[in-house]
C-alpha cells in the first residue's frame, strides 16, 4: 500500500480519476481485530442471514462449499471484530474465540 | 398529482427471501468497527443495484470510502464539496437527460442518488438540498445522519439531539452539552411538497431497503433520512450499534414513518415504547444528563410524537376514524 501510493503524477488518470471499480477489496482490514473471532456454530444456526445483512464490512459471504446449502461464511480478511453479528445473532450461535497470531486471516467458522 | 402513488402501484417489495445479492460498494472499505453509517449506505446501495450513479458530499462515507488510490465504490461515483451534493447531483441529472435527449447517450436507466451526512444535509447543504428538491430533478437524496460532524472528530451540528457531548458543545458546570433540539429534517424535506420522503433505521434492513427502492422508483426528488449509529463518537461499545438503531425507534425518538404524496403513513406504529432513559443510558454522550433532563427530553419526545400522530390522522381521513 506504501509502495502503490508513491505513484508519479504521470502514471495518473485524468482528474485523478479512479479507472479501475471496487479496488480496495485488496486492503486488508483484518488486522484491525483483537485478539479474537466470531465464530458460528452450525449446530445452532438456522441461515437465517442476519450475520450476513448486519455486518458494515461484507464478512459474510454464501458458503458455497458447505455440504449443506444456506451457511455463511467468514472471511477474517475483512473483519474489524466489531461484534455486531455476535450480538445480533437470534440464535446466539456466534461466539468470540480466541485466535493464533498464525491462523489470523484463515476461515474459522467451519465447526 | 399523485405522482408517487401512481408509481408504487406495482412496487415489487425486498423480502428476506429476495435480499438483492449485488454489493455495489465494496470490502476493505476504512469505516470504523461497528459503523452503523457504512451499513446503511451499502443497504442503500444494495437496494438500488449496479444501475446507480452516486453523488457523495464530504463526510465519513467519502472518506472512508475513496482513499486514494483506492476505492470502495463499484459504480460511477462522485465526490463534490460539502454544500452542493445535491447541486451536483441535479446537475448530473439534467446533464444525462439532455444526452439522452440527443441521442448521445443510451437510455440505461440508471439511478441518481446523493448521499450525504447530517452536516452536509442539515447545516451546509440545505440550501443547495432546498432548491434541488424545488426544481424537481428526478433524484434520490439520502442523508445519513450520525447526528454530529463524527468525521473532523465529533463536533456539534444542527442534528445533534439536546444534551449530547461533543467536543464543541462540553458539558460542564454552566452546559448541559448541546442546549438544541434536533433539526427535523424530514419534515423540512416534506414541507417542499415532494412525492416521497422517508425515516429507516438500520436495525429494520428489510424495511430500510424497501424505502430507499421506492425512493428511487418514485419519479421526482425523493429524501430518505437515515438514522446511523456512531459508536465512535457516541462513545458506545462497537457491537451495540444495531441496538441503538432499534432503541432509539423503539424510544418515539425517531419515528420510522413515510411521506407518500403528503400522506403521512406511520410504517412502525411503537405501541409500548420504552423509556428514552435506556436509550440515553447507552451511551457516554448522554452520561452527564441528570433526571430533570431526562424529563424533559420524555416530555418533548412525547409532545413529538403526538404532533406525528396527528399528521398522520389529519392526511389519512378514511382511516382515521
Amino acid at each position: 500500500m506504501a509502495d502503490e501510493g508513491m505513484q508519479s503524477w504521470k502514471t495518473l488518470a485524468l482528474g485523478c480519476a479512479m479507472t479501475e471499480p471496487g479496488t480496495s477489496r485488496s486492503f486488508n482490514t483484518g488486522d484491525w481485530r483483537g485478539r479474537q473471532r466470531p465464530v458460528t456454530d452450525r449446530e445452532k444456526c438456522i441461515k437465517c442471514g442476519a450475520c450476513y445483512i448486519l455486518c458494515p464490512d461484507m464478512c459474510y459471504s454464501p458458503d458455497t462449499e458447505a455440504e449443506e446449502e444456506g451457511y455463511w461464511i467468514w472471511n477474517g480478511f475483512y473483519c474489524k471484530g466489531c461484534g455486531i453479528c455476535i450480538a445480533e445473532c437470534p440464535k446466539d450461535a456466534i461466539e468470540w474465540q480466541d485466535e493464533k497470531e498464525e491462523d489470523k486471516y484463515g476461515q474459522a467458522c467451519r465447526t | 398529482m399523485m405522482l408517487a402513488t401512481e408509481a408504487l402501484k406495482d412496487f415489487e417489495k425486498i423480502t428476506p427471501k429476495k435480499i438483492p445479492e449485488v454489493e455495489p460498494f465494496s470490502q476493505g472499505h476504512r469505516a470504523c468497527q461497528g459503523c452503523g453509517e457504512v451499513l446503511a449506505l451499502r443497504l442503500a446501495a444494495k437496494a438500488v443495484g449496479e444501475k446507480l450513479i452516486a453523488v457523495s458530499a464530504t463526510g465519513c462515507m467519502e472518506i472512508i470510502s475513496s482513499p486514494y488510490p483506492q476505492t470502495a465504490w463499484k459504480v460511477p461515483w462522485i465526490h463534490v464539496a460539502f454544500e452542493n451534493a445535491a447541486a451536483v447531483a441535479s446537475g448530473v441529472e439534467a446533464g444525462r437527460k439532455a444526452l439522452i435527449r440527443k441521442g448521445r447517450f443510451p437510455d440505461d436507466g440508471a439511478k441518481i442518488v446523493a448521499f450525504a451526512g447530517d452536516g452536509g444535509t442539515a447545516d451546509i447543504g440545505m440550501q443547495a438540498l432546498s432548491g434541488a428538491l424545488e426544481r424537481g430533478h428526478d433524484f434520490t437524496y439520502i442523508c445519513l445522519d450520525n447526528e454530529a460532524y463524527m468525521n473532523t472528530g465529533v463536533q456539534r451540528s444542527s442534528a445533534t439531539p439536546y444534551g449530547a457531548m461533543t467536543t464543541t458543545s462540553p458539558p460542564g458546570k454552566k452546559s448541559k452539552g448541546q442546549f438544541t433540539w434536533k433539526k427535523n429534517m424530514p419534515m423540512i424535506a416534506a414541507a417542499h411538497g415532494i412525492p416521497y420522503v422517508a425515516t429507516a433505521s438500520p436495525a429494520w434492513h428489510i424495511d430500510l431497503m424497501n424505502k430507499v427502492k421506492k425512493a428511487v422508483t418514485v419519479p421526482g426528488p425523493a429524501y430518505v433520512h437515515i438514522f446511523s449509529p456512531c459508536p465512535t463518537g457516541w462513545r458506545c461499545p462497537p457491537e451495540q450499534s444495531i441496538e441503538t438503531a432499534r432503541q432509539v425507534v423503539n424510544a418515539r425518538i425517531f419515528p420510522l414513518f413515510e411521506v407518500i404524496d403528503g400522506r403521512f403513513v406511520l410504517t412502525r406504529d411503537i405501541k409500548k415504547p420504552i423509556p428514552v432513559k435506556e436509550y440515553l443510558k447507552g451511551q457516554r454522550r448522554f452520561r452527564h444528563l441528570k433526571d430533570e433532563d431526562i424529563a424533559y427530553i420524555q416530555e418533548r419526545v412525547d409532545a413529538d410524537w403526538e404532533r406525528l400522530m396527528a399528521l398522520v390522522k389529519a392526511t389519512n381521513p378514511e382511516t382515521g376514524e
